[in-house]
């Protein structure tokens, strides 16, 4: 069967079809769509603005290198410049790879972009995940929380203004199931929007691969010629994460696209001062669910909700 | 583990299984009756301290909400399940003279017959209904029993929701009770008006009230049979029908109740079938609308209200309570009976709760508590707009949406067929999708007939329903009510201005701010995107590589190329 035209410049042959939509693009017309996708999210999100220096959480793997190299195209539209940071866990066997390849320089993909400046900062020098707890088996759930910690560290340290990391639709959507399955009521009313506005000090973070599913990064990746480290860190079989990633494998077996509908499941993906249906009562950030938790003494809703 | 905020114990121990509660322990509750059954992780209660917790939490839920007012005439919603019958046997229960603090108000029972969607016989279905009549006239209350081939007779009123002021809340139940009161003294309707004393379900006779009356006890016509076969054969997959089903079924349940003036339905949902639903529609894309589905109310459909009174149940305490103390219950097949595991999201999600269940004992019951705290009311004035056609609930699609990714797959969803070239419309590339044609149509250009009818109906669709209907190839199939409604609601308010907008995918015009870089096609491709890839046959110019792919994180699904 003659191999497909590319749909939309008609001219090359096409090399791969959408995971979502299934349509035919060749390689170019496809990291072009990605690119502008991401464009446009970050544009109609005004997730960063012009002048900012957006630090990007760049762990080496496939996620970050995608969007450090869909930021380094973008960076003359938006009107930003960009740091790397990178941080070490201290998990052995995890980063080691990717934190001795040097932190940008390899993963420029081509040889013409010069090396960024970069900072790897480490979670509280080089801590192991049973050494202060004593227990190696719930060590998931704080380790990204004290990654955050760490990536915000490293970029007030080269002076960033933002924080862009590359959550992609897949990760969203089992955010979101697993803070279900885990009733996590908080995380809900918090993980909503395209990224948070930084409260309590914090600098803004924004996802701006948000939307894209995995299967379009990995392809990005591919066309672009990009290299990335893909180690699986050694805790991971034991994350809940795991659980929620199965069903997400199953659904999409079931029904194509699920990561997206799975996202989209939650009201449509507006700009911040637009809403989902669900709000958390007592905090700040009006653009999330709805989940009516005892009020907090400090912040009030002043209009009661019906219960 | 798995629930926020429990402790984190240690490490499951390694040692022997617990102990079971043998003829030595003793019912937690009264510490001396013999334990029967163990609810929850480890809590042996004893017959009579089961049973008597079972009806606390019926009454519980009953009261705590204060939605039901003394005298007000509900409808239980009864498949012949166990939760269902459960729940009929609760109120039979309650509202029997010597129960302390018995219930209040004035039942009916509805009995839908779903044979016709499920392949059944009719002869099957004359069994099952005879069954279902035996129970019904022992349990006493008025019932009524539909074929859901009654959907073809359903005005398009059904679709409306009327406005209703909102039920007070704790404050205002005697306010609200009182004025309900007044509302039917005025009113004097029979059986409610006066005393509710007058009006013991047990003393009002089983009067077969079918809706049919021409055909009181016989097949529904067969045309309308075979309509039905004919409508849920032609939708291809099983989370398609089995939403489908669900969104006639309580068509036909809100016609019933109106027609017969009871302002409240009970359905028999419990605890294990919430959680399992609330994933599910997280699955389905009405993650916005988890409140109306899993709440205990839902008040959507206007004048009259569903609630959900065995929410608090699971379905082990149901399932005992029915073995225990001999609830009747009908097992009528459903419409996904036997399917196998993957065969619809509904199953799979079934199977994967139950399954984590098992690991997890807290599961879901955790994420019960989690519907608890969905909050109805959406922001600033927004319960003004259009409501879906189908399911009610606001509509939630904003086709200018900022998240380019989800206005595409908006647009994906109504694209009936495959995308023609752009060609045909050269100023909108993208577009050529039914929007397209029916915004050109709308210009007196291009004839339009089928797609015209089938884009109407699919744009007063909310996201998860217009995802349904993907499935679901020609409408013309469905009741006739939907497709009167849907040209009525596109008559009065017009098609909506701001489905002329929508993503300018690539196009020659792209990129705006410089050429397209050229890129080198890599050397070898990750087994997870080979399905992807169209043709590899150019790739292998180049050789060696980086050698920095290491494992696929996920497994990958062994790839042929997808050409078709």
């Amino acid at each position: 069967m003659p191999a497909p035209q590319c749909a939309s410049c008609h001219a090359a042959r096409a090399a791969l079809r959408r995971p979502r939509s299934g349509q035919a693009l060749c390689g170019a017309c496809f990291c072009t769509a990605f690119e502008a996708e991401v464009l446009h999210t970050v544009l109609a999100g005004r997730l960063l603005p012009p002048g900012a220096v957006v630090a990007v959480g760049a762990s080496g793997g496939k996620d970050s290198t995608v969007l450090a190299h869909v930021l380094r195209e973008l960076t003359p539209r938006l009107g930003v410049s960009l740091r790397l940071v990178a941080v070490d866990e201290g998990i052995g066997g995890y980063r080691d790879a990717a934190l001795a390849a040097g932190g940008g320089r390899r993963r420029a993909g081509t040889s013409r972009s010069p090396s960024w400046p970069t900072q790897t900062s480490s979670g509280a020098g080089r801590w192991t995940p049973t050494a202060g707890t004593g227990r190696s088996r719930a060590c998931c759930t704080f380790c990204g929380v004290l990654r955050r910690r760490a990536l915000e560290e490293g970029a007030r340290l080269v002076g960033a203004t933002h924080i862009v990391t590359g959550h992609n639709a897949d990760d969203m959507a089992e955010t979101v199931l697993m803070n279900f399955l885990r009733g996590d009521a908080g995380r809900l009313a918090r993980g909503g929007g395209l990224g948070s506005r930084g409260e309590g000090g914090a600098l803004p973070r924004c996802r701006p691969l948000q939307l894209a599913s995995q299967k379009e990064v990995v392809l990005y990746a591919h066309f672009r010629r990009l290299d990335y480290f893909s180690e699986e860190c050694v805790y991971a079989p034991e994350a809940f994460r795991g659980h929620a990633r199965h069903l997400l494998k199953l659904l999409e077996a079931a029904r194509p696209a699920q990561q997206q509908l799975g996202r989209a499941g939650l009201g449509p993906l507006t700009p911040p001062d637009q809403s989902f249906y669900l709000e958390i009562r007592n905090s700040g950030h009006l653009d999330t669910f709805w989940i009516g938790l005892p009020p907090n003494p400090s912040s009030v809703r002043s209009s009661p909700s019906p219960q | 583990m798995c629930q926020v905020g429990e402790d984190y114990g240690d490490p499951a121990p390694e040692g022997p299984p617990p102990p079971r509660p043998g003829h030595e322990l003793k019912c937690v509750k009264c510490k001396e009756g013999l334990p029967v059954v163990v609810i929850r992780a480890g809590d042996a209660f004893c017959r009579d301290c089961f049973r008597a917790f079972y009806i606390h939490k019926f009454r519980a839920v009953l009261g705590k909400n204060r939605l039901i007012f003394p005298g007000e005439k509900v409808l239980l919603a009864w498949s012949g399940g166990p939760s269902s019958s459960s729940m009929v046997w609760q109120v039979l229960e309650g509202l029997g003279r010597d129960s302390a603090k018995r219930l209040r108000f004035v039942p009916g029972v509805v009995y839908v017959d779903e044979g016709a969607a499920c392949g059944q016989s009719w002869k099957d279905r004359a069994r099952t209904l005879a069954d279902v009549k035996l129970i019904l006239q022992t349990v006493g209350f008025p019932w009524h029993t539909v074929a859901l081939e009654e959907v073809f007779a359903l005005p398009p009123s059904v679709l409306r929701c009327s406005a209703q002021e909102p039920v007070g809340t704790m404050g205002n139940y005697k306010v609200a009770v009182d004025s309900f009161l007044q509302q039917e003294h005025m009113l004097g309707a029979e059986g409610v008006g006066g005393s509710p004393n007058s009006t013991q379900g047990e003393e009002q006779l089983g009067q077969p009230c079918t809706q049919d009356p021409q055909h009181p006890a016989g097949p529904p016509p067969a045309d309308q049979t075979e309509a039905l076969s004919r409508l849920f054969d032609s939708v291809k997959t099983l989370t398609a029908k089995e939403e489908l089903l669900q969104t006639l079924r309580t068509h036909l349940i809100l016609h019933v109740a109106r027609t017969h003036g009871y302002s409240k339905v009970m359905t028999g949902d419990s605890c294990t079938r919430l959680a399992i639903k609330l994933m599910t529609s997280l699955a389905l894309g009405r993650g916005a609308f988890l409140a109306w589905d899993t709440g205990f109310s839902d008040e959507r459909h206007g004048d009259v209200v569903v609630v959900r009174p065995m929410r608090e149940h699971t379905l082990k305490e149901v399932a005992f309570y029915n073995r225990l103390f001999a609830v009747p219950s009908v097992f009528t097949p459903a419409i996904d009976t036997k399917a196998p595991e993957k065969a619809s999201i509904h199953r799979l999600m079934e199977g994967f709760l139950l399954r984590l269940q098992a690991q997890f004992p807290s599961t879901v019951s955790t994420v019960y508590r989690t519907s608890e705290k969905l909050v109805k009311a959406p922001r600033d004035g927004c319960a003004a707009g259009p409501r879906c056609l189908l399911c009610m609930c606001l509509l939630d699609v904003d086709t200018a949406d900022s998240a380019t990714a989800f206005g595409a797959q908006t647009q994906d969803c109504s694209q009936m067929r495959p995308p023609t070239p752009p060609a045909e419309a050269p100023t909108v590339p993208c577009c050529s999708t039914e929007v397209g044609r029916v915004q050109n149509c709308f210009r007196g250009t291009k004839p339009c007939g089928r797609e015209d009818s089938r884009a109407r109906v699919i744009e007063q669709l909310c996201y998860s329903c217009r995802v349904n209907m993907k499935d679901v190839p020609s409408l013309d199939p469905l009741p006739p009510y939907i497709l009167a409604e849907a040209q009525l609601r596109s008559q009065r308010y017009g098609l909506a201005p701001r489905l002329g907008e929508c993503w300018r995918g690539p196009s020659r015009r792209w990129p705006p701010w410089g050429k397209v870089p050229r890129v080198w096609l890599p050397p070898r491709a990750s087994p997870e995107i080979q399905e992807y890839l169209v043709e590899s046959s150019d790739d292998d110019v180049h050789t060696g590589g980086s050698g920095a792919w290491g494992p696929p994180e996920q497994e990958g699904k062994d790839g042929q190329a997808a050409c078709d």
